[in-house]
């Protein structure tokens, strides 16, 4: 029974999915279960396509966006994405829609981006986070 | 700690200039398509990977051969056990 990594990933932010995406290749590359919920703006950022054309940063630090999708292209740094299609890849790894986000969003499974695997409600994810490990926020 | 390793190398990537998780991402897609009993080597130069890698092959019940420096990166040595 492998430990298992849940992970809610509510922000949108490049910097922030980033963040998430290596939170959860660091955890299926440890062998560990990792069930990503996505919601809110996290939900928008797997909309089909999206995702090519996402260069938002969060707020606070978006003067320093410019730098470091530059930084990013030169170094060849691997994008969220990657990382997430990676992990699946090499781990145990499911991504799931908020169902309530999706009906406030008026989206459909099948206007999000393949690597998501279902819709799921919130108590079904709190469940499984409760038999968790560890338990994240993005 | 001797400098270099005489075993037969199967397999090397070479992850030097990517960086965590990169070099330990390649390791695992590197271990998978090796026969058991086969010598990889991954070549890094990220200081996250160099913790990473060696727990991640104790993890994974692999043998950790060893970690052996190189100019500017760390050549990293397992045999695949399963």
């Amino acid at each position: 029974m492998q430990d298992r990594m849940s992970l809610i990933v509510f922000s949108g932010t490049v910097d922030k999915l980033m963040a998430a995406s290596i939170l959860a290749t660091g955890a299926a590359a440890m062998e560990m279960e990792v069930d990503i919920f996505l919601t809110t703006w996290g939900l928008e950022a797997f909309r089909k396509g999206h995702y090519l054309k996402n260069t938002k940063v969060s707020k606070d630090f978006e003067e320093y966006a410019p730098i470091m999708m530059e930084q990013m292209m030169l170094k060849k740094v691997p994008s969220w994405m990657e990382n997430l299609q990676g992990a699946k890849e090499i781990g145990n790894v499911h991504i799931y829609a908020c169902s309530m986000t999706m009906e406030l969003f008026g989206m459909k499974l099948e206007d999000l981006e393949p690597i998501v695997d279902d819709i799921t409600g919130v108590a079904t994810f709190v469940e499984r986070a409760k038999e968790g490990r560890i338990t994240l926020f993005v | 700690m001797p400098e270099r390793t005489d075993l037969h190398i199967d397999k090397e990537i070479d992850a030097r200039g990517s960086f965590c998780p990169g070099p330990l991402m390649e390791l695992i897609r590197g271990v998978k398509s090796l026969p058991t009993n086969g010598v990889l080597a991954v070549l890094s130069s990220d200081p996250g990977s160099a913790r990473d890698i060696p727990a991640w092959i104790q993890k994974a019940r692999h043998e950790f051969v060893g970690a052996f420096p190189e100019q500017g990166y760390t050549r990293f040595v397992m045999r695949k056990l399963h």
